[in-house]
């Protein structure tokens, strides 16, 4: 999305007609998918096939937003540009899919990013949990990447060819993710008195929210082939998960699915503060770029 | 080494980067960084040095295992040559009655 682009761009004014007001008259520059990003000239999604990449989308965009928050609030300055260099793959990742979502009725990445309000978002809940603690942000971020991990290795060979080139792209850039969460789960888990009580905390946190990940809607099956049908990945993801835990001397937490709803629409409560500091600026100044 | 978090004021140790561009290059030295553990500081290392496809490989080195010259002894050991021309072997000429050299 624009408000990511380089450093170099942050700094960019906001375009303004020079013969408009100085609050109106915002010039719009047409919003292009960057070469680099897969997805920039391919072919339009159909309906399903954008509400399915918006599933996707949104989970990377908000995922991002989260880690953000770490910049400048890390342990050490190492980790703030790991985090940071996370969340920006992510935010290649919404770029890509979200611009792909948006082919099917002509809505730009920028449209679905900055204005949708809440109940139109379909992340899941586990990534709009709060940052907590340096590990229970690594405890979100393990079951994440986990996922996303299992799900794009599949999604690569989906028939779908624009959704299986940007999951060829993105595996790899999970596989990274996963194991740094996996390197700090072995280290905190296996670490400090006070080091293993923090992991425990997070992954007691983030679990009763792994469900959700794995169900399976009338959306899956419509789209067949074209996509990753979610209870297929349930086993290996939580295979991958147990045999991490193990390693790190860390037990399953034993706790109950939460009820959730966000591939329906239906959030929780810390979504809207999410997108309310994301797309603050977007809807202050539309069409603005920066 | 200590383990994180086991002293009170912490400091992660230092680690040299090394970072090989290419087949048949060598390894360069490409800067410095702080990480708990070798295995931290080559993912540390590819954050921080490898971004943008620098890298085919990385080493990562204890900064405490480096010794080094001492930059204050520089003029010393590292004088110009300029006026040493003995130091270069074609400064000698051929003893008489040496045929084969």
């Amino acid at each position: 999305m624009s408000a990511t682009r380089t450093a170099d761009d942050v700094h960019g004014d906001i375009h303004r007609d020079v013969h408009g007001d100085i609050h109106g008259d915002v010039h719009v520059d047409a919003v292009e998918l960057d070469p680099e990003l897969v997805g920039a000239g391919g072919a339009d999604a159909d309906h399903d096939v954008a509400q399915y990449a918006q599933w996707l989308g949104d989970d990377a965009l908000v995922l991002a937003q989260r880690l953000g928050a770490w910049i400048s609030r890390a342990p050490e300055l190492e980790e703030d540009i790991a985090l940071g260099n996370i969340a920006l793959d992510l935010v290649g990742q919404a770029r890509s899919l979200l611009h792909h979502a948006g082919t099917a009725d002509g809505r730009s990445e920028d449209d679905l990013a900055y204005f949708r309000d809440e109940t139109e978002f379909r992340s899941s809940w586990l990534v709009e949990q709060p940052n907590g603690d340096f590990a229970a942000t690594i405890a979100r971020q393990l079951v994440a990447s986990t996922y996303m991990h299992e799900l794009y290795a599949r999604l690569q060979h989906a028939s779908e060819p624009t959704l299986a080139a940007i999951a060829a792209k993105a595996v790899l850039e999970v596989a990274y993710h996963r194991d740094h969460a996996v390197q700090w789960t072995l280290r905190l888990g296996d670490g400090t008195d006070e080091s293993r009580r923090r992991m425990v905390a997070g992954l007691d946190a983030v679990w009763p929210y792994v469900d959700e990940l794995f169900a399976d809607t009338p959306l899956i099956d419509r789209l067949g082939d074209r996509a990753v049908r979610p209870s297929t990945l349930r086993e290996p993801v939580l295979a991958a998960l147990r045999d991490v835990l193990r390693q790190a001397g860390l037990a399953e937490p034993d706790l109950p699915p939460a009820p959730c709803g966000g591939r329906a629409g239906r959030h929780s409560e810390y979504l809207g503060y999410i997108l309310a500091e994301m797309q603050v600026l977007a809807r202050q100044h539309p069409g603005a770029s920066w | 080494m200590t383990t994180p978090g086991y002293s009170e004021k912490e400091s992660w140790p230092l680690w040299e980067v090394f970072v090989r561009a290419g087949r048949g290059l060598s390894h360069v030295h490409v800067g410095s960084l702080h990480a708990p553990d070798a295995t931290l500081a080559v993912r540390n290392a590819r954050d921080l040095y490898t971004r943008r496809r620098e890298g085919l490989s990385i080493w990562v080195v204890p900064a405490a295992a480096v010794t080094t010259s001492d930059p204050d002894a520089r003029d010393e050991w590292f004088e110009s040559p300029a006026g040493k021309n003995y130091r270069h072997a074609v400064y000698y000429t051929h003893a008489e009655g040496v045929r084969h050299l």
